[in-house]
């Protein structure tokens, strides 16, 4: 078979982008081609999950070493079974911390580079991904035999329709036991951990009103924060902003914080990396209010001012409140 | 502890960006250059934990000759040493092309701990750091937001998804990637800035290090991004853009 699909898990079940790298895979092979491999020390249900999709075969890698996840047992693990198959063409996954902590070093052993942060694949095939933090595309091609690594951003593909199995029924599950050794695990990972209660509740907020690094102080922060009184909107920021400690963690809306989908989402003065995106695309209405008329921002906003927020957010504040 | 960090050099963030003619790369005249903020960050991390614990900063990047300027602010910040692998095409390079070249410049100073940041804000690979780590045969951490040295090794704080976090603990040698944001960064003084001027900047040429295998991976093309959504961008004064927003967002979107 021709494509491996390297799925993920997350609170027991497989998760989201591990479809969309699905709908990403079959763009590259029909189903029947397309193995789904689950890893970790008690794969079972996982297997059962993936094998209602529309895939070839599931493999199940596991051993008692795979829990928890490290990027020494998942290399290793994977890397032993891309050796034990035919020659495979592609190797898919989803593009999340975990898959960029380990795919690169297992991409490596065997001489190969992965196509990260995919968004998209045209004939050839030849895969976009961003760059400059989303003020460019690049096209990118692999050279070679192979196999290919290719990670797909959050997002970028939609995880429909893929309940169909190739065959009659569930696809057939394998299980691979790789070989591994507790010294060949130089990392010893904790727990996961909150730093503390959250007091904002993001996701249900029906209009968020998010600030970035275009703010330039905490101190211009009441300047926002009169706005999202207007609007009677909860106030939300890009990374920066928390990083600087201007609004807590929870506040921060991103891949590294909240995904949030509220009916209206207005973002000032942020330049739409794509980190940020992927945490707010999904929103209803998007205004961004940005000075740089190529901000990445204006991709997905359905509306836009494009000015010095310094003057254009305290009329906004105005009009809506004579409004 | 001795700790190489790997920089790279890129645009500045407000620098324009104009594709080049012929679509293959941005057009570098005019360009302003600074270090990449992720590798500042990892700069700053093996500045502090060198105050808290001695030992010595290599500071390396790859890159053409500008890249010196780079180190050169490193060195005005704190570090101690400087080594610029030059190239002028590495471009043609894929990451386990410019790994290559980082591992054999970074082989020979047998460091204790290997820092960069988790990504570069202009090809946004995300993945020198891993790749280094496993041609350097060492164990290795992402996305780290604080080192904290202890007698066993490290134990670092690694950042994980929707506002978890996780400590690791791992033996040393090592290679940790930094997360952008994680520490404060420091300026340079002006007494470090004059140091700096007198601190070892060594060169070496790419071509010396490790031969320029054919990519696996190759950037062809780059483009405008296709835009997802029509924006309407309302024009004006801020007070007339403002009141026409409002309109807008009353009447056709349905959301105020």
């Amino acid at each position: 078979m021709s494509v491996f699909l390297v799925l993920e898990e997350s609170r027991g079940k497989i998760s989201h982008p591990s479809w969309e790298a699905l709908a990403a895979a079959h763009r590259l092979a029909p189903a029947r081609e397309i193995v789904a491999v689950v890893i970790g020390a008690d794969t079972e249900a996982l297997a059962a999950e993936a094998a209602t999709k529309s895939v070839g075969k599931v493999v199940r890698v596991e051993h008692p070493l795979l829990a928890p996840y490290t990027s020494d047992g998942f290399s290793a693990a994977l890397y032993q079974l891309l050796q034990s198959q035919s020659p495979t063409q592609w190797v898919i996954f989803p593009h999340t911390y975990q898959v960029r902590d380990f795919a690169p070093a297992l991409a490596c052993r065997m001489g190969q580079v992965l196509i990260g942060d995919v968004t998209g694949i045209e004939d050839g095939p030849v895969f976009t991904r961003q760059l400059l933090q989303g003020r460019l595309n690049g096209s990118y091609r692999h050279h070679g035999s192979g196999p290919c690594f290719v990670s797909v951003q959050a997002g970028a593909f939609r995880a429909e329709a893929l309940d169909t199995p190739a065959n009659a029924g569930p696809a057939p599950i394998e299980v691979f036991t790789p070989t591994l050794d507790s010294a060949q695990i130089r990392t010893r990972p904790g727990e996961p951990f909150r730093e503390s209660a959250q007091t904002v509740d993001l996701g249900s907020a029906e209009r968020i009103v998010s600030v970035g690094r275009g703010i330039k102080g905490a101190e211009n922060l009441p300047l926002v924060e009169a706005l999202a009184q207007a609007l009677d909107a909860e106030l939300a920021a890009s990374r920066p902003i928390c990083d600087n400690g201007w609004l807590p963690l929870e506040r921060q809306v991103g891949s590294s914080g909240h995904t949030v989908a509220p009916r209206l989402y207005l973002a000032i003065g942020i330049s739409g990396a794509i980190q940020h995106l992927v945490g707010m695309k999904g929103s209803a209405c998007i205004v961004a209010i940005n000075k740089d008329p190529d901000a990445p921002i204006f991709e997905v906003a359905d509306y836009g001012i494009v000015g010095d927020l310094f003057e254009v957010v305290p009329a906004l504040t105005q009009a809506v409140k004579a409004g | 502890m001795k700790i190489v960090v790997a920089i790279k050099q890129v645009p500045s963030r407000d620098a324009p960006v104009r594709i080049a003619p012929g679509g293959m790369w941005i057009d570098e005249t005019d360009l302003e250059w600074t270090i990449n903020e992720p590798d500042a960050h990892a700069l700053e991390e093996a500045l502090q934990l060198k105050e808290k614990h001695g030992g010595e900063v290599v500071v390396v990047s790859a890159g053409p000759e500008r890249v010196a300027a780079a180190i050169r602010e490193a060195l005005a910040q704190g570090a101690d040493r400087g080594l610029a692998i030059v190239s002028d095409d590495l471009g043609a390079r894929d990451a386990l092309g410019v790994a290559k070249l980082l591992a054999a410049a970074i082989q020979p100073e047998a460091p204790d701990l290997v820092l960069t940041g988790l990504q570069s804000e202009d090809l946004g690979l995300g993945q020198t750091g891993v790749i280094l780590a496993e041609l350097l045969g060492l164990p290795h951490a992402t996305l780290i937001l604080h080192v904290e040295k202890t007698d066993a090794g490290l134990k670092v704080k690694r950042e994980l998804e929707e506002g978890w976090f996780q400590s690791i603990e791992m033996p040393l040698p090592a290679l940790v990637t930094m997360q952008s944001g994680c520490n404060k960064l420091r300026y340079a003084t002006l007494m470090g800035i004059k140091r700096a001027k007198t601190k070892e900047l060594r060169a070496v040429s790419a071509a010396e290090l490790a031969e320029n295998a054919a990519p696996v991976t190759t950037l062809d093309q780059i483009s405008a991004p296709k835009k997802q959504k029509k924006t309407q961008i309302l024009s004006g004064s801020p007070k007339e853009a403002s009141a026409a927003l409002v309109e807008k967002l009353r009447t056709e979107a349905r959301v105020l």
